[in-house]
C-alpha cells in the first residue's frame, strides 16, 4: 500500500475524531431547534462559557474579581481551594441549568410569535452578550482545562496500525473518549425523548406549540429543560474541546463549524447532526491533506461552509430533512 | 405647534413622492446637509475625524448596504466582513495598478484616480456580492445566513493567500499610497482632517441619495415584496431570481465603497483577518438591527449608535474611572448584546421606529386629540 | 369545443375562446388532486369553478397561474400552447389574481402594494432608477396615475397610505383585489374572493367584480363557496368533485346536473 494512502486513512480517522466534536455541538443545536424553532447560534458560546465556568469553579477563582477590582481597588483572585472534576461539572451544569431559566425568562419569552430570523438574531445578540459576560466573570486569559480524561496518543492503535502499514497512526486518547461519550450521550437522549414522560411533552411541543399548550402541558417548562440539555450538552462540548486546546475565545469559532454540519445534516434531525459532523470533520481534513498544499493551506477556515453550501444548492432541505413543499 | 402638515398640499404625483413630503423634514434635512458639508469641516480636528467621524460615515455606507439586502429584500447575509475585504483589495489594485501576466508578458494599467478607484472597488464587489448571492434562490432563512459564511471565511482565507491581491508584499498587508484628487491628499500619510471627511461625506452622500431612489421605486417595490412574501411575489410577476441578485449586487456595491475607503482612507494599512473579520459582520448587522430594519435613516442612526458607544464607554470607564482597557471591551460585548436583544424585544423596528413615533406625537402636539 | 362567442342571459356579447384547459392531470406524489379536465375560458365571461372542499379547485387555479405543473396535459392561451412557464412569465403574459388566505405585502403601504401590481408594466433598469430624475420618476408618476384610477374604483382612497398590516380583513381582501386590478390583467383569477366576509362585505365584492367585468371587459375566472354569489354573478360553471370535472355550462344547466346534485347532497352508495 503506498505512503500517500496509508496517510490519507489516518487523516480519515482523525477527521472522523474530530467530526464527533462538531457533531456533540450541532447536537445542541437540534435539541433546541427541535423543540422551539430557535436556530441557536449561541450553541458556541454556550460551549465556552460552560467551560470557563468549569476552569473558574475547579480552580477556586473569584468570579467578576476582574470587575470588582475594578470598582473597589480590592485584589481579589482565588477563594484558595481545588475542586474534584465531578463536584465541578455537578456545579456547572447547575449554573447552566440557571442560565437556561434566565434565558427563557428575559429573552425568549418576550419573543414568543415573532418570526424565526428575528430569533436567530436575538440568539446572535445572546452569543455577543454571553461572551462578554463570561470573559469579566472569569478573566478572558487562556486557560488548561484537565478533569482527568486521558490524553496523548494511543499506544495500542500505534503499535497495530504500525504491524500492519509500518507506520504507527497518531490517534488521540482524548478523541476516542470523546467518541464513546458523545454516543452514550445520544443513546440517552433518544432514550429519553422516547420512553419518558417528559421527553413524549418535548417531542409534542415540537410539533406544534399551541396543541400541546391545550393538552396541558406546561411549556415554558419544556422549554427551559430543552435549553438545559443543551447547556449540558454544551457542556460536554466543551470539557472536550477544552481539555484538548485549552479554554479560549477561538473556542466558538470552532463551534461555529456545527452550522455547516447542520445545513447538510437538516436541522431537526439528530442522526443528521452526527452523520453530517463526520462527513464535515473527514471532509475538511481529506481536503486540506490533498488540495490544501496547493493552494496554501488552512483550507480547514472556509471548506465545511462552501461544502455546505455547494450541498444545499442542490438538497436545500439538507440530507435528513424533510422535503419542503411551498404553498400559496 | 411648528410640525404640521395640514394645509401642505400636494398638487402633483412628482410632489407626493419626494423623500420629504412634510415641509419642515424638508428643511431640516437640508439644513443638516448645510452643517454637514460647510460648518463641520472647519471645526474638525484629528482625534474628531478618526475616533468619530470616519468609522461613522464608512460604517454608515455599508450600514446601507446590509439594510438593502436585509432590510429590504429580506436575505440575512453574515458575509459582510467578507465583501468589505473584496472592495478594500479591489480598490488597493485600482488605485497601485493592476498587473496582469499574460503569456510571461506583463500588462498594467496606470493607477487610477481613487474617487474612481474606490467606485470600481464598489463594482467588483458588486460582481462577487452577485456571485454568492446566486444560492439564494434555492436558500431560504438562516439557511442562507450560514451560507453567506461561507463568503466571509472564504474571501478572508483568499485575501490571506492570494499574493497578487497583496502585490506580494511579505508582510501580507496592503498599504495605501498617497493619492489625491483635485491636488488634495486623501490617501497615505499626509492628509488634512478636513479632505478625509469631505471625501467620504460626498461618497456617504451620494451612496445614501442612490440608496433612498432605488428603493421608492419598482426596484425596491420587487425587493420588499419579496421580503414580504416570495411565493406571492413570484405569482404577481415579480422574477425572484433578478430580484434577489439585484439585492445582492447593489448591497455589495455600497459594502465594497465601504470596504475600500475603510482600508485607502481610514486605516490606510490592512491585514484582511483583523480587518474584515467574522466581527465586522456582526458589527454591521447590529447596527442595521439596532438603527432599523428597512430605513436608510436607520442606517445612519444605527452606525452612529455603534460609534459613538465604545467611545463613550472607553471615555467614561477607562477615561473617567480608570478600569483596564480589556474589561471595558468586554462590557461592551455585554451591553451591545443586551441592547441587540432589548431592540429586537422592544423594537424590532429600531431606532428609526422611535424616530417615526417621535414624529407621530410630535404632529400632534400640543393637542394630541 | 366551439372556439365561438356567445351571448350571455343579460345580453352582453362574450368573444372567443382565450385560454383552454387540455386534459388536465396533477399528481403529488401517488396523489391525483386533478384527473383529466378540460374545459376553456372564454373572451370578457366570468367563469367560476365550484365543487366540495378538496375538490381539486385550488389546484385548478394554480396551474392557470403556473404555480403547479401538470403531470399531463396542455394549456393554451390565446391560441398557441402554453410552454413549461415560471409563474412570474405568467403573470407576466397578463394573468393576475388574488389568494385564498390573504398574500399581500404586510410591510408596505396600500399604495406600494397596489403599485406592487404594476411592475410588469416598468421597465426602466436599475441605473436611471438610482438617477430617479428623469425616465424614473416620470414612468413612477404615469403608473401611479393608473393605480389611482384602480384605488377610486374600489373606494380605498382613504387608506392609501395605511400598511397593509393596520387592515381588517374585508379591506386587504379589496387591496388584494385592487392589485390584481392594476396589472390591467386579460385574465383576472379570483381564489375564494368572498370567503370570510359578512353579507354586506359580499355585496360589495359582488358589485366590484362585476363592474370590474362590464367596465373595463376584464375575463374573470373564480372560485367560490357560496352557490348563491357564484350562481348569480356567473355565465358558465366548472364544477369538480374529487379532481374529476363532473359538470360545465351556464348556472341553470349545473343547477339542474344529477351528478352536481349528488356530489353536493351526498349520494348513497348501494
Amino acid at each position: 500500500m503506498s505512503d500517500q494512502l496509508v496517510y490519507a486513512m489516518e487523516v480519515f480517522l482523525n477527521g472522523l475524531m474530530a467530526g464527533v466534536l462538531y457533531a456533540l455541538v450541532a447536537l445542541g443545536f437540534v435539541l433546541i431547534y427541535k423543540a422551539s424553532g430557535i436556530f441557536n447560534y449561541a450553541q458556541g458560546v454556550m460551549a465556552l462559557f460552560a467551560a470557563l465556568t468549569l476552569v473558574g469553579i475547579m480552580d477556586g477563582q473569584v468570579p467578576f474579581a476582574h470587575l470588582i477590582n475594578a470598582m473597589f481597588g480590592t485584589e481579589l483572585h482565588h477563594f484558595g481551594w481545588h475542586l474534584p472534576a465531578v463536584v465541578a461539572i455537578l456545579g456547572t451544569a447547575a449554573v447552566m441549568v440557571l442560565l437556561s431559566w434566565m434565558v427563557q425568562k428575559f429573552v425568549f419569552r418576550h419573543l414568543v410569535g415573532q418570526e424565526p430570523i428575528i430569533l436567530f438574531m436575538a440568539t446572535i445578540g445572546l452569543a455577543y452578550f454571553l461572551e462578554g459576560f463570561g470573559d469579566i466573570m472569569w478573566g478572558s486569559d487562556i486557560k488548561k482545562l484537565d478533569v482527568g480524561l486521558p490524553q496523548g496518543i494511543n499506544a495500542w492503535i500505534d503499535n497495530v496500525t504500525f504491524n500492519i502499514f509500518d507506520y504507527g497512526f497518531f490517534i488521540d486518547n482524548l478523541d476516542i473518549v470523546a467518541t464513546v461519550i458523545a454516543a452514550i450521550l445520544v443513546f440517552s437522549l433518544v432514550l429519553f425523548s422516547q420512553y419518558t414522560k417528559q421527553g413524549r411533552a418535548m417531542r409534542a411541543v415540537a410539533d406544534d406549540h399551541q396543541a400541546a399548550l391545550s393538552v396541558g402541558i406546561n411549556l415554558n417548562f419544556i422549554w427551559v429543560m430543552v435549553w438545559s440539555l443543551a447547556g449540558f450538552v454544551a457542556l460536554v462540548a466543551g470539557i472536550m474541546w477544552g481539555t484538548k486546546s485549552g479554554v479560549q475565545f477561538s473556542l466558538s469559532l470552532i463551534a461555529l463549524k456545527a452550522l455547516p454540519v447542520l445545513m447538510l445534516g437538516g436541522f431537526t434531525s439528530i442522526p443528521g447532526a452526527i452523520v453530517g459532523g463526520l462527513i464535515i470533520g473527514v471532509g475538511e481534513k481529506l481536503f486540506e491533506f490533498a488540495i490544501g498544499p496547493m493552494v496554501g493551506g488552512a483550507t480547514e477556515n472556509w471548506f465545511a461552509y462552501v461544502l455546505a453550501l455547494i450541498f444545499l444548492v442542490f438538497r436545500p432541505q439538507g440530507l435528513f430533512g424533510e422535503k419542503i413543499i411551498e404553498r400559496v | 405647534m411648528f410640525y404640521r402638515e395640514a394645509g401642505d398640499f400636494k398638487t402633483t404625483y412628482k410632489d407626493d413622492n419626494q423623500t420629504f413630503p412634510i415641509k419642515f423634514d424638508r428643511y431640516r434635512y437640508y439644513f443638516v446637509l448645510f452643517v454637514a458639508f460647510a460648518l463641520i469641516p472647519f471645526m474638525l480636528n484629528d482625534y474628531w475625524v478618526n475616533a468619530i467621524f470616519m468609522p461613522f460615515l464608512i460604517y454608515s455606507i455599508a450600514a446601507i448596504g446590509l439594510n438593502i439586502l436585509v432590510g429590504y429584500c429580506g436575505q440575512v447575509s453574515l458575509g459582510t466582513g467578507g465583501f468589505m475585504a473584496v472592495g478594500a483589495y479591489a480598490c488597493y489594485k485600482f488605485m497601485t495598478g493592476i498587473d496582469i501576466w499574460l503569456g510571461g508578458v506583463q500588462y498594467a494599467l496606470p493607477p487610477i484616480n481613487i474617487f474612481f478607484s474606490v467606485i470600481l472597488a464598489g463594482l467588483v464587489t458588486a460582481i462577487v456580492g452577485a456571485l454568492f448571492g446566486l444560492p439564494s434562490l434555492r436558500i431560504k432563512g438562516f439557511y442562507l445566513a450560514v451560507a453567506t459564511l461561507a463568503a466571509q471565511f472564504f474571501l478572508v482565507w483568499l485575501f490571506n493567500k492570494w499574493e497578487w491581491a497583496y502585490n506580494f508584499s511579505a508582510s501580507g498587508q496592503i498599504n495605501a499610497p498617497e493619492r489625491g484628487i483635485f491636488g488634495v491628499n486623501v490617501t497615505g500619510p499626509n492628509v488634512d482632517a478636513w479632505a478625509k471627511y469631505l471625501f467620504c461625506l460626498v461618497i456617504l452622500t451620494i451612496c445614501a441619495v442612490v440608496a433612498r431612489n432605488l428603493t421608492r421605486g419598482s426596484v425596491g417595490r420587487k425587493w420588499m415584496a419579496i421580503r414580504d412574501m416570495d411565493i406571492a411575489a413570484e405569482i404577481i410577476g415579480v422574477n425572484p431570481l433578478k430580484a434577489k441578485l439585484s439585492a445582492f449586487a447593489v448591497s455589495s456595491f455600497f459594502i465594497g465603497i465601504s470596504g475600500a475607503l475603510f482600508f485607502s482612507v481610514y486605516l490606510g494599512a490592512v491585514e484582511v483577518g483583523e480587518a474584515f473579520g467574522i466581527n465586522k459582520s456582526f458589527l454591521v448587522l447590529f447596527m442595521v438591527i439596532i438603527g432599523g430594519l428597512g430605513s436608510i435613516f436607520g442606517s445612519f442612526a444605527g452606525a452612529a449608535f455603534l460609534v459613538l458607544l465604545p467611545v463613550l464607554l472607553k471615555n467614561v470607564l477607562v477615561g473617567g474611572l480608570g478600569w483596564p482597557t480589556d474589561l471595558a471591551a468586554h462590557l461592551e460585548f455585554l451591553i451591545v448584546g443586551a441592547l441587540i436583544i432589548a431592540f429586537l424585544i422592544a423594537e424590532p423596528h429600531g431606532l428609526a421606529q422611535l424616530w417615526r413615533v417621535a414624529k407621530e406625537k410630535l404632529r400632534l402636539w400640543p393637542f394630541p386629540h | 369545443m366551439s372556439n365561438e362567442g356567445y351571448v350571455t342571459a343579460d345580453g352582453r356579447k362574450i368573444g372567443g375562446t382565450v385560454m383552454e384547459m387540455k386534459n388536465i392531470t396533477l399528481r403529488f406524489g401517488g396523489v391525483k388532486a386533478i384527473t383529466d379536465i378540460s374545459f376553456d375560458i372564454k373572451q370578457g365571461e366570468i367563469r367560476a369553478i365550484i365543487g366540495p372542499n378538496g375538490a381539486g379547485k385550488s389546484s385548478m387555479l394554480n396551474v392557470i397561474s403556473g404555480f403547479y405543473v401538470p403531470q399531463e396535459g396542455e394549456v393554451w392561451y390565446k391560441g398557441s400552447r402554453r410552454p413549461q412557464m415560471r409563474p412570474y412569465e405568467v403573470a407576466q403574459q397578463g394573468i393576475a389574481r388574488t389568494f385564498q388566505n390573504i398574500a399581500l405585502f404586510e410591510g408596505m403601504t396600500v399604495l406600494d402594494n397596489v403599485m406592487t401590481g404594476r411592475l410588469n408594466h416598468m421597465k426602466t433598469g436599475l441605473f436611471s432608477q438610482a438617477i430617479w430624475k428623469g425616465k424614473a420618476e416620470q414612468e413612477e408618476v404615469a403608473n401611479r396615475e393608473v393605480v389611482e384610477k384602480v384605488i377610486d374604483f374600489l373606494e380605498i382612497q382613504a387608506i392609501r397610505k395605511t400598511p397593509v398590516s393596520r387592515l381588517p380583513y374585508g379591506l386587504k381582501k379589496r387591496v388584494e383585489l385592487a392589485r390584481a386590478l392594476a396589472a390591467e390583467p386579460s385574465i383576472l383569477l379570483l381564489d375564494e374572493p368572498m370567503a370570510g366576509m359578512n353579507v354586506e362585505e359580499k355585496e360589495d365584492m359582488s358589485r366590484f367584480i362585476l363592474d370590474v367585468n362590464d367596465e373595463f371587459g376584464t375575463t374573470i375566472c373564480l372560485i367560490e363557496h357560496d352557490m348563491g354569489v357564484v350562481m348569480d354573478l356567473s355565465d358558465r360553471v366548472v364544477v369538480m368533485d374529487y379532481g374529476k370535472k363532473i359538470g360545465d355550462g351556464s348556472p341553470d344547466e349545473v343547477r339542474n346536473n344529477q351528478a352536481v346534485i349528488d356530489a353536493y347532497l351526498g349520494v348513497s352508495h348501494d
